[in-house]
């Protein structure tokens, strides 16, 4: 699955983009949301607020409760501040 | 401009014309009477400001945009509705964003701009970060709790 990061989730990641595999346990949003603040540093400081990320998958906005597609790409961002 | 497609969405690093928007909109039409401008520019936040950088999502940006220019059609009857948004670094007194609605009567060409912003502001995937005139780190703009709850009057409707 591809991830793409904007704005501040970008930088506290560290990287734009990026290929994983999730383990089976990870089904929804939330469940992606929680696994990514474990894997390190740049990434907890990123998602400490999980309930504050907003999460596209193929560039269409979902909530926390959807489940992942098996392949795609999940883009997470803070809120927008277009306009 | 065929009738079928009244929606034109653009997301650029350049500056728009408004008036040449408003000829490329309405042009020689006879059946509009109402043409409704709004441009977002960048403010200097008293200057405080030296400039904005814009992030955007591509593709998703326009996506998300068209989606909510055909929901305004879908609300109000438009005859043409053009939206642009700018991304990349944007000074004080620049343009970031133009909305032009044009409607029979004026009625909808207002209503319509202004639900077209106030969901640009919340869903249309673009991040604003300040670069400062003192030379210090900027941040990253914060959503107001404001833009937020203007969506929820058009969700009554």
């Amino acid at each position: 699955m591809k991830l793409v990061y904007f704005a501040w989730v970008r930088e506290r990641v560290g990287h734009e983009t990026e290929t994983v595999s999730l383990p089976g346990e990870v089904v929804t949003v939330s469940d992606l949301l929680d696994w990514l603040k474990a894997r390190g540093e740049g990434y907890a400081a990123a998602f400490a607020h999980p309930e504050i990320i907003r999460v596209a998958i193929d560039r269409k906005h979902v909530a926390h409760d959807m489940e992942l597609p098996p392949d795609g790409e999940v883009a997470l961002f803070p809120p927008m501040t277009g306009g | 401009m065929k009738a079928a497609s009244p929606i034109d969405v653009r997301v650029q690093a350049e500056d728009f014309d408004i008036s040449a928007e408003i000829r490329k909109l309405a042009g020689e039409r006879t059946d509009i009477g109402a043409v409704v401008t709004f441009t977002g520019r960048c403010r200097d936040e008293e200057g405080r400001l030296a400039a904005l950088e814009l992030e955007h999502y591509p593709d998703m940006a326009e996506t998300e945009i068209a989606r909510i220019a055909r929901e305004a059609l879908r609300r109000w009857n438009l005859a043409g509705l053009t939206v642009i948004h700018r991304f990349g670094r944007i000074l004080p007194g620049q343009n970031i964003v133009l909305v032009v609605a044009a409607s029979t009567h004026r009625k909808a060409a207002l209503e319509a701009a202004d639900f077209l912003m106030d969901y640009l502001k919340s869903r249309a995937p673009f991040w604003k970060k300040e670069h400062l005139t003192s030379g210090e780190p900027g941040q990253w703009v914060n959503a107001k709790t404001e833009d937020e709850e203007a969506l929820a009057q058009w969700r009554k409707e």
